[in-house]
């Protein structure tokens, strides 16, 4: 077993050689790459998903998935803004988008746990509704004037720093993940559940509950990070953020998250967001279009799954020839 | 035999199999199909007592046409969900090939017809293949697999795109292949004859084929075809590798049907794909299922969304049916399949 | 009946280790044409690892096999079933979508010229074979709906279509109704008469007597004896399976029996017990003797929460009470510790330390944070009071021995401070030292006065530690003993339903 640890821990260690490769290639490809603008260009781009990431790697540590969250934060980007064209105060309009958050992730999670539902087949048909819904509250229109303190929320820095206030939002949010899942009973709790379901049911864990909260969670913050990428954007429309699932999914699974559950850390994860910030920022001052962007984001998805699987069949063969070699 | 084993005890047994609920699944799925029908016939009812127009053969025509292509990748689809796993990678599998075909028909706009679909053909073949190899070998999970496929093969498409043209039109191909879309055979159009005879094939595979009962049994009781020696990996292996030839078959007819094909042609496509798919009563599961049932599927989602039109209700609702028709089937499923269940314990209790 | 000079599969030798039990121990075993042998012996006999043998499961580390007189070797289920093997498990291996023909002639459906699969054909043979076996049944039934006694049914029907010159039934009418046997009897008299060889494992030593030829017993993992079944009686055979050894074992001390800490009255959940009433006091060991599947699981799972009882009355320190989920329980003081320690009692990548805090996070934790200190401090403790051998409570379960895992169970649940311990096969797979400190320990916990079921399949260890035992037979009370009037005989005799 301390040859697994001492994995996880080589996990951690090639994320980091990995950010700092990925730091050099930047910075010798491009002149703008170590710029304090570029440094904001980049921090500010991810956050939605950094911030996505954090309830997706509790929930695949749990043992499920949930892919609706892009669609859950296009939903709520497009009633922000409905509201706020309607006349609405801002705080109620983002009190409402949050709050259809919080209902999404509790029908996802009112699927998942009361009718005992697969996850990923109940979040890919919330994928399309959730969506669909965004479409269905706006057509084809966007709402763009919004006003000057909700957007410089969105794009300004905190202060003279180069440091966007989504950047704070992130860190917060991530100290408190990190809280929870590294220290707290809940934390505990989640890694019980996946690792061995039955075990933690015997041990008086309620494992729906926990569920439960995981999904309403996640689209609490889906709603949150909707708030953010409407006020980044200056733009409320039904299709925004479409594919951030994939990123998300990829940069919990990159960032060492075992895609059966059990294992990962948040330290993985926020390693892993910031390669993925560095590979986007870099493909794109080489001026490569985002659709050619999630190629690369695509690969490292598979290779993060693949990768530690191939490794691991190596390692059996391996052995197993060395038994061979000493039995015989 | 006769010894031990009175008349009346096997007549006891008969009877009690007759009032049971041994033939309840089977009846389940062919309620399913029924079902399909009948909420066809339903919609078809209330749309045409409000608009009348839409009860022409011109119309149906229509409904077929615009489900013909998105059928024959449910039939794919079909096979992959037969044994336990997902692909949903085929909208943009459709996508890359519509586009290499259309523009190689604008490159060599002379070549016969056919090479061009073998190109396309291949092409899906090949793809397909990539997510076979992902998921059986490398023992990564279809969802993770093909979900960074759908976006690795799209990806691919508009890096070839932007090292080529980033639309290819109606006017840069050979009116041959544009034919393929537009000729009738019969007075019916070609399109909807190549989804019927695909969709026949396969069910027929299906039905009468030593493998295509072994997909059933993979997706049925993985352990238990382990256990009888069926070749696991090699079969998930060849129903990606079928999903993709005829994702590649679909973009084919994609690029004569839209004439107009750019980077992002069928994106969004595995959607409305699974939810024909789902809606067609093939279990996520796998192990239960029928080409007809998907193929009743996509045409039940395809008249809704011609009804939407011609009762002009916003096209805008419509992704969000696809997605609560998902979720109601997975829901309408679980509920069945919990019924039989406790029924069935409830029977066992009893004797 | 006469038996031709040549069996047909023949096994010399047979062992076969797991971890570090000896499950067999070199057994010899001999099938003939046109015989039903039975196969008996407590549980941990190591009849099931015979099974799975001959099914091409598992491989055996020593002996040999021949059929036919020749040596084989089986290196795959599908080799053993092309050899004529045929296995019917108590729950059968199907295809729940599928229809019975299919499942029947599944890999090997039967075709046409053109290759393609002849359904006409396959039906109406299925629909012979079933109707050849006077089973009520239709080929294109499907087999998700059927009841275990028929899925059964097409698993011999398999065999048979399959030509299988032996048919192993492992416990087959474990899950059946009287009725069912008897069905079930009568094909297997049907084979006989085909010249088949049928192994029949089973713990109802009565239908071993109607069914069997022969019979042969199995304990500890050696062969102990083989006869006629017209050569032995019910009481000879109860004495071969049981006489296991006593000595190493180490019995229950004294205690001082307190007030009733617990109490069942009539507790009733359908379909798999029924009217169970006992009464525990503090202090004292409680047995639950049975049969596998005799539903003393079933009782444990009610009391600690996990299923819900039908009918009945539980009552705790002299009040009534409804238990609807671990938690329930464990907030009135009943703590289980589950028979699958890898399964449902560790997480096996957790530490000790965090596999004993499990089910009381909430007391090393302070708003919701564990506390790193308390917790280590608790499960040192614990780990130190039932001398857990380890590199330290650090140390990840599953670099354990199975004892000591064992141990790490008991201390999780001894941590929630109970007062009515349930100890499912507590020393189930831990060798025989670790086995005498875990009898040690439960003798212990009495003596502080806690009240504790002890559910075992190892009679000398019930006989033991316990004060009273209550025998179950397929899901009912069929002996309730004192510690003075139990005997190994005795028990195994309401064990097996056998009447007095």
């Amino acid at each position: 077993m301390k040859r697994l640890r001492s994995l996880l821990i080589t996990w951690e260690a090639l994320l980091v050689v990995l950010l700092l490769i990925s730091i050099g290639v930047g910075a010798t490809r491009s002149p703008y790459f170590l710029s304090g603008f570029n440094f904001y260009a980049l921090t500010s781009n991810i956050m939605e998903i950094a911030i996505m990431a954090l309830p997706m790697t509790l929930i695949i540590i749990a043992g499920e998935i949930d892919l609706s969250v892009a669609s859950t934060l296009g939903l709520t980007s497009v009633v922000l803004g409905l509201l706020w064209s309607r006349g609405y105060p801002m705080w109620l309009a983002i009190g409402v988008a949050l709050l259809i958050g919080i209902v999404a992730g509790c029908l996802n999670g009112f699927l998942v746990t009361k009718l005992a539902l697969p996850s990923l087949v109940v979040t890919i048909g919330t994928l399309a509704l959730y969506r669909g819904l965004a479409y269905v509250v706006l057509g084809d229109q966007a709402v763009s004037s919004f006003p000057s303190a909700f957007t410089n929320f969105g794009f300004g820095t905190i202060g003279s720093s180069e440091i966007p206030w989504s950047g704070l939002i992130f860190a917060i949010l991530l100290i408190l993940f990190v809280v929870v899942l590294h220290f707290s009973r809940l934390g505990r709790q989640l890694y019980a559940i996946g690792n061995n379901k039955e075990a933690a049911r015997f041990s008086g864990i309620n494992v729906s509950r926990v569920k439960l909260l995981l999904f309403i969670l996640s689209g609490g913050i889906a709603a949150l990070a909707g708030v953010i990428f409407t006020a980044r954007f200056s733009s409320a429309r039904p299709d925004n953020a479409v594919g951030f699932e994939l990123v998300v999914v990829t940069v919990v699974l990159l960032g060492g998250v075992n895609i059966f559950g059990g294992r990962g850390s948040l330290l993985g994860v926020a390693l892993a967001i910031f390669i993925v910030a560095i590979l986007q920022n870099v493909l794109g001052l080489l001026n490569i279009s985002g659709d050619i962007q999630s190629l690369a984001i695509g690969l490292l998805l598979i290779l993060s799954v693949l990768g530690p699987n191939v490794a691991r069949r190596i390692q059996v063969v391996i052995t197993r020839r060395r038994l061979v070699a000493g039995s015989s | 035999m006769k010894m031990t084993t009175t008349s009346h005890e096997v007549e006891s047994a008969k009877q009690r199999n007759h009032m049971g609920l041994a033939r309840l699944p089977g009846l389940v799925s062919r309620v399913r199909e029924l079902g399909l029908l009948a909420v066809l016939f339903f919609i078809i009812l209330v749309v045409s007592v409000q608009a009348p127009r839409f009860l022409s053969i011109d119309n149906f025509v229509q409904i077929l046409l615009s489900v013909a292509i998105i059928a024959i990748v449910a039939v794919g689809e079909t096979l992959v969900v037969l044994t336990r796993n997902v692909d949903l990678s085929v909208g943009s599998m459709v996508g890359i090939t519509a586009f290499v075909t259309a523009y190689f028909f604008q490159q060599i706009p002379n070549t016969n017809i056919l090479v061009g679909i073998l190109l396309g053909c291949v092409l899906g073949l090949a793809l397909g293949s990539i997510n076979g190899l992902i998921v059986s070998l490398g023992r990564v999970p279809a969802i993770v697999a093909t979900l960074g496929t759908l976006y690795v093969y799209r990806g691919l498409l508009f890096v070839i795109g932007s090292n080529t043209t980033t639309q290819v039109n109606a006017s840069d191909v050979p009116p041959g292949y544009l034919a393929l879309a537009t000729t009738q055979i019969l007075g019916i159009p070609a399109l909807i004859l190549i989804a019927a005879v695909i969709a026949i094939i396969a069910a027929y595979f299906l039905h009468a084929s030593k493998s295509g009962r072994q997909l059933y049994a993979v997706g049925s009781n993985p352990a238990a075809a382990d256990m009888i020696g069926i070749r696991r990996n090699r079969l998930v292996f060849a129903a990606f590798a079928a999903s993709g030839l005829l994702a590649g078959l679909a973009g084919v007819l994609w690029g004569a049907r839209f004439a107009t094909v750019g980077a992002t042609a069928a994106t969004g496509l595995e959607l409305q794909v699974i939810a024909a798919v789902v809606v067609g009563g093939v279990n996520i599961f796998g192990g239960s299922g029928t080409i007809l049932g998907a193929v009743l599927g996509a045409i039940v989602l395809g008249t809704l969304q011609n009804a939407l039109n011609i009762l002009n209700i916003s096209q805008f609702w419509l992704q969000a049916s696809y997605g609560a028709a998902i979720i109601g089937a997975v829901v309408l499923d679980a509920i069945i399949t919990r019924w039989v269940q406790r029924t069935i314990l409830a029977r066992r209790k009893k004797v | 009946m006469a038996k031709p000079a040549d069996p047909i599969i023949e096994l010399r030798g047979i062992a076969k280790q797991f971890g570090g039990v000896q499950a067999l121990r070199g057994v010899d075993i001999r099938l003939f044409p046109g015989e039903v042998q039975a196969l008996v012996g407590e549980n941990g006999a190591g009849k099931s690892t015979l099974v799975k043998i001959l099914a091409g499961i598992h491989k055996p580390d020593a002996g040999v096999m021949k059929m036919g007189g020749e040596l084989v070797e089986l290196r795959s289920p599908t080799q053993a079933q092309a050899l004529g093997i045929a296995v019917v498990y108590q729950e059968p291996m199907l295809f729940p979508d599928l229809n019975i023909a299919e499942n029947i002639f599944m890999g090997r459906h039967p075709r046409d010229r053109f290759g393609r699969v002849n359904w006409k054909r396959m039906y109406r043979e299925v629909d012979q074979l079933l109707e050849s076996l006077d089973v009520a049944l239709s080929s294109r039934t499907p087999v998700q709906g059927l009841s275990v006694a028929e899925q059964q049914m097409v698993e011999i029907a398999k065999a048979l279509s399959l030509q299988a010159r032996v048919l192993v039934l492992d416990e087959p009418t474990a899950a059946l109704s009287s009725h069912e046997v008897e069905e079930l009897f009568a094909i297997v008299k049907q084979l006989r008469e085909r010249g088949v060889a049928i192994l029949f494992v089973s713990h109802r030593l009565e239908e071993v007597f109607r069914i069997a030829d022969r019979v042969t017993v199995f304990r500890d993992g050696t062969h102990i004896i083989t006869a006629p079944i017209s050569e032995i009686n019910t009481e000879e055979m109860i004495k071969h399976m049981v006489g296991r050894e006593l000595s190493r074992l180490f019995p229950k001390g004294e205690a001082e029996i307190g007030e009733v800490a617990l109490e069942v009255r009539h507790l009733t959940r359908a379909g798999v017990f029924a009217d169970v009433n006992f009464q525990l006091r503090r202090g004292e060991i409680l047995g639950f003797a049975g049969l596998v599947g005799a539903g003393r699981t079933e009782v444990a799972r009610v009391l600690f929460g996990i299923d819900r009882a039908e009918g009945g009355e539980i009552w705790l320190k002299g009040k009534k009470v409804r238990i609807r989920s671990p938690q329930e329980a464990m907030d009135y003081g009943i703590a289980y510790v589950p028979e699958d320690r890898h399964l449902q009692g560790l997480v096996m990548n957790f530490s000790i330390a965090t596999n004993i805090t499990l089910p009381i996070l909430q007391k090393v934790s302070r708003l919701g944070l564990v506390d790193p200190r308390k917790e280590q401090k608790i499960a040192a403790e614990h780990s130190r009071q039932l001398s857990i051998r380890s590199t330290g409570v650090e140390q990840l379960v599953n670099a354990l021995s199975g004892g000591n895992q064992q141990k790490v169970v008991l201390s999780k649940w001894l941590a929630t401070n109970p007062s009515v311990l349930i100890l499912d096969e507590p020393t189930r797979g831990i060798d025989v030292g670790a086995k005498a400190e875990v009898h040690r320990i439960i003798s212990d916990l009495a003596a502080r006065g806690l009240a504790i079921i002890l559910i075992s399949s190892e009679l000398p260890e019930v006989l033991a530690m316990a004060d009273q035992v209550l025998v179950l037979h397929e899901g009912r009370v069929t002996g309730a003993f004192a510690r003075s009037e139990a005997t190994q005989e005795r028990v195994m005799f309401a064990a097996t339903g056998q009447d007095r």
